[in-house]
């Protein structure tokens, strides 16, 4: 009974715990061979050689020197292969895959809230499609978290100044955990949930089970409610640039660079305008700053809907769900101007 | 001008009149002395209450974790002892510990010098230690901190309502105590060596307090200006790290590791020394590639200023720059695999005795190795993104800085305790207290590289109910580790009393320490002494030994 609460080894529940797992293992074996032998070599040396009267003074012996050149030579040669096969794992855990599935998710002391970009959304629990990469952007409310998936054998901090993106493929349907790893005060210990991970078709159920409208459409209103569209109408006539195709685009600033329009720029443009000022706005840009105003949650649907009215030319939405999907969502912000107050 | 040679080294009459411990009494002839003797005393008293202080925290979070749910201490008591338990251990205990106590009493010895070069700057450091150690003593009674020994920002600037202000400037005022010792014994090593004493002729233990002094002195002050402008931040609420407020975080964390990386080296550096230094006492041979190992410490200082994002590795830095970082870091590996190495084969061929100090180093050279490869596995990136902040992390650094740096202090406090106090420790009591602290240790801290493995995260006061057996080894391997550390309490204290006189070398070991009585007289050597022999001249020694009784 005692051994089946003692495991050793997490689960292995997705493309990359393999990978994870056998740089591990490689690393167990050579180190715990050398330490191993150091060990063996003391106790052997301290028992052969121990202080005898015959024995009271060593022996005039020094080890070759050439020992000591092998010792520097070859642990260098293992630790540059090891530090390659390792940067090879790390690259893969940070270059996301293109056809990932995309989720948002904003910590704050002291849980975890995710979006769906249908609209739905959960705390402390994240339901995902088995053999699926899933992109997660995040970014938190507060003070510094780590999202971290132990089952899937990756984390990454969550920054309160920007976005952050990390992705995983789970291959194994269950419930695994999430834990914050990075210390954020008191119930830091009770920022744990579950990650769901189901059959496809499970998913789309549980997908099709109730959402207030997709994030971009949540979005969509939200730009009405803070007035955004006032100012960013669907024509050159407003005081703002037009936000269509932005998002993926490459901005001209005022200063002449050119910077590509990624999450972090439109959070930026978002909270502090006059950081990055588009050519011919200025300086100064007469948009206000929203920083204080508008949520992790809210920033975050301003962002799927700016992200709509980009990528509608380019990319397929994510999720092809039956309803309220985001083509139409997109489509039709694209098709109908925005009426102006 | 008479000359102390190897010859004489055993004969020595132990001075029965004027030692540094009789020449004065009262109460004031130790808080106001100069004698480097004295000031290590005085750090020895205050780091070791510290250690106990730090302990409880330590020992509470223990009986905590014995069960999943968070059922003996609240979060934030929970908190608040984790943050405290690691504040008191580094600056307060594994920083000072072995340069200002071994370091300070021994350095001058082996140099054959009188005292430090600067005597009142030693006193000074001392003070500003107590001040500091005030300030976290005030901390703790007025109801703790909880930010992490860390003090990550913004949690530390903006979210944390305890006393983050009186820790922060306790932390600061304690550094400057290390820069002055640092910068004491950088001058100390460069202008008071005895006549006869050339750098290749030194201890491997000066030369490896040499290069923690450099670090000392040069990145604290990276320390200092870090918690001032966390101070600021949160005082005035000027925006440097709080994105609220216009600043960046991860600056922080920057300037944090700079210093805190080579904080580690602080400890470890001088453990390594000290391990040199027994090992060749014990064995009764010169270390394997002096000049390797010598240069190695000087190499760890150096790159260990080099390696400090490897603690952000999912922090946010770039895919390249970690990259950098890690290969660095492996590469910061070496010099303490060449110490390892050449320390397992000086034991060839050698006299290796059984006495404690050995079996402290011995425990060291294991344990430490068991520490730098698990450190390995950290700059391997891949694995590193799973393993950081978990508790295969709190068990790298405690294989480290407990099972190195503290192995190490108790190796030297038991190598010199009789130069220290003309008294032997009882050896039966300390050989069992060294063995009873290596197996707690591993106890203790072995199952957490498998916790960490599982997934478990650090600083987690309740956790999942599948992590139980492993904490409950832990917890019971600490209850072991504590009765190892309060034995030498006892009979240590004991032995001022009771222990056996020692006489100016009763291990028979090479060094200019001892060829003086036990305790030193206040001046150190009744003569100042000339030094025609290499470091760890045992065959030297022998020889001179074995015509002396010829004659
Ligand atoms: C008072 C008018 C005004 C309002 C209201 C306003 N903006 Fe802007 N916005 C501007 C101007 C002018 C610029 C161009 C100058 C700059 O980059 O700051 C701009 C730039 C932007 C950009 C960058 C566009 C590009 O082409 O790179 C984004 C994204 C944006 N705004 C989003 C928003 C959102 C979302 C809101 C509502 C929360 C909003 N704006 C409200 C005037 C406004
Ligand atoms: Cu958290």
């Amino acid at each position: 009974m005692l051994i089946a609460d003692f495991p050793l080894f997490p689960d292995q529940a997705s493309t990359m715990a393999s990978k994870v797992d056998n740089l591990y293992l490689f690393l167990i074996a050579l180190c715990g061979t050398v330490s191993v032998g150091v060990f063996l070599t003391i106790f052997y040396f301290a028992i052969k050689y121990r202080r005898r009267p015959d024995n009271e003074i060593a022996e005039d012996y020094e080890p070759p020197k050439i020992l000591e050149v092998t010792w520097i030579v070859i642990p260098s040669i293992l630790f540059l292969g090891i530090f390659v096969w390792a940067s090879w794992v790390y690259f893969q855990l940070a270059r996301v895959p293109d056809n990932s599935l995309q989720i948002y998710a904003t910590a704050k002391q002291w849980m975890w809230k995710f979006q769906h970009p249908t609209g739905q959304r959960e705390i402390n629990e994240l339901h995902v499609p088995v053999n699926r990469p899933i992109k997660i952007t995040m970014a938190s409310e507060d003070v510094i978290h780590s999202l971290y998936f132990p089952a899937f054998r990756t984390k990454m901090d969550v920054l309160p100044n920007r976005y952050r993106t990390m992705w995983f493929q789970a291959t194994k349907t269950g419930r695994y955990h999430i834990f914050c790893a990075e210390y954020c005060g008191t119930l830091h210990s009770g920022m744990v949930g579950w990650v769901d991970v189901m059959e496809p078709t499970a998913y789309q159920t549980w997908l099709a089970g109730g959402s207030e409208g997709s994030l971009a459409s949540q979005g969509e209103k939200l730009f009405q409610k803070y007035a955004c569209n006032t100012c960013h109408t669907n024509d050159a006539s407003g005081r703002g640039p037009v936000l269509i195709g932005v998002y993926g685009s490459s901005v001209m600033l005022s200063d002449n660079t050119i910077v590509p329009a990624d999450d972090n720029y439109i959070r930026e443009s978002i909270l502090n305008p006059q950081a990055k000022i588009v050519k011919g706005f200025g300086p100064p840009s007469v948009m206000p700053t929203f920083q204080g105003q508008v949520s992790e949650d809210d920033l975050l649907k301003l962002l799927a809907f700016v992200k709509s009215l980009g990528s509608t030319r380019t990319a397929a939405p994510a999720v092809a769900s039956p309803q309220s999907s985001t083509t139409t969502a997109a489509a039709q912000t694209t098709k109908e101007p925005k009426k102006k107050p | 001008m008479t000359t102390t040679t190897l010859h004489d080294v055993r004969f020595i009459e132990p001075a029965k009149t004027r030692n540094y411990l009789n020449e004065d009494y009262g109460f004031f002839s130790w808080v106001l002395t100069r004698d480097h003797k004295r000031i290590a005393i005085l750090y020895l008293i205050s780091v070791t209450i510290m250690f106990m202080v730090g302990g409880f925290f330590a020992m509470m979070m223990r009986l905590e974790l014995l069960t999943p749910e968070g059922d003996l201490l609240t979060s934030d008591t929970y908190n608040k002892f984790f943050t405290l338990h690691g504040i008191v251990m580094i600056f307060f205990f594994l920083i000072p510990s072995i340069p200002a106590v071994l370091g300070n009493f021994i350095l001058p010895l082996q140099l054959g010098a009188k005292d430090l070069a600067f005597p009142r700057i030693n006193l000074l450091s001392w003070y500003l230690y107590i001040i500091g150690a005030s300030f976290g003593t005030y901390v703790i009674i007025s109801g703790g901190v909880d930010t992490g020994w860390t003090f990550y920002t913004p949690f530390s600037t903006q979210y944390s309502n305890t006393h983050v202000f009186a820790t922060t400037l306790g932390a600061f005022i304690v550094g400057f105590s290390s820069i002055l010792t640092g910068l004491n014994f950088i001058v100390t090593t460069h202008r008071m060596r005895a006549p006869g004493l050339t750098w290749f002729r030194l201890p491997l233990n000066v030369w490896a307090l040499y290069a923690t002094s450099i670090v000392m002195l040069l990145a604290t002050p990276v320390l200092g200006i870090t918690l001032i402008m966390l101070m600021i931040e949160r005082v005035l609420h000027v925006g440097i790290f709080d994105p609220a407020l216009g600043g960046d975080p991860l600056l922080y964390q920057h300037m944090f590791w700079f210093y805190s990386h080579p904080a580690v080296y602080i400890m470890i550096l001088p453990a390594m020394g000290v391990a040199s230094d027994v090992i060749a006492a014990f064995t009764r041979k010169r270390i394997f590639g002096y000049k390797f190992v010598a240069f190695s410490s000087l190499a760890i200082a150096f790159l260990g200023f080099l390696v400090w994002a490897h603690h952000m590795f999912v922090a946010g830095i770039s895919v390249y720059s970690a990259m950098i970082f890690a290969f660095l870091s492996f590469f910061v590996a070496v010099p303490s695999a060449i110490k390892v190495f050449n320390w397992t084969a000086t034991m060839y061929r050698a006299s290796v005795s059984w006495q404690t100090p050995m079996l402290y180093a011995m425990g060291f050279i294991g344990l430490f190795t068991i520490g730098g490869v698990t450190g390995l596995f950290l700059a391997s990136l891949g694995l590193d993104v799973h393993v950081t902040d978990t508790y295969f992390v709190v068990a790298h650094f405690h294989y480290v800085m407990v099972g190195g740096a503290v192995m190490a202090y108790m190796a030297g406090l038991h190598y010199w305790w009789p130069k220290i106090t003309g008294r032997m420790y009882p050896e039966w009591w300390a050989r069992l207290a060294a063995l009873l602290i290596f197996v707690g240790f591993n106890l203790t801290f072995f199952p957490q590289f498998i916790l960490g493995y599982l997934g478990m995260p650090r600083r987690y006061h309740a956790y999942a109910p599948e992590f139980q057996v492993l904490n409950v080894l832990s917890t019971a391997g600490a209850s072991v580790l504590a009765v190892g550390y309060a034995l030498p309490l006892v009979y240590l204290l004991l032995s001022l009393k009771l222990g056996r006189p020692a006489g100016p070398n009763p291990w028979g070991a090479v060094g200019l320490e001892w060829t003086t009585s036990s305790p030193p007289p206040k001046e150190n050597f009744h003569e100042t002494p000339v030094v025609t022999w290499e470091a760890y001249d045992y065959r030297g020694m022998m020889k001179a030994m074995g015509e002396t009784q010829n004659v």
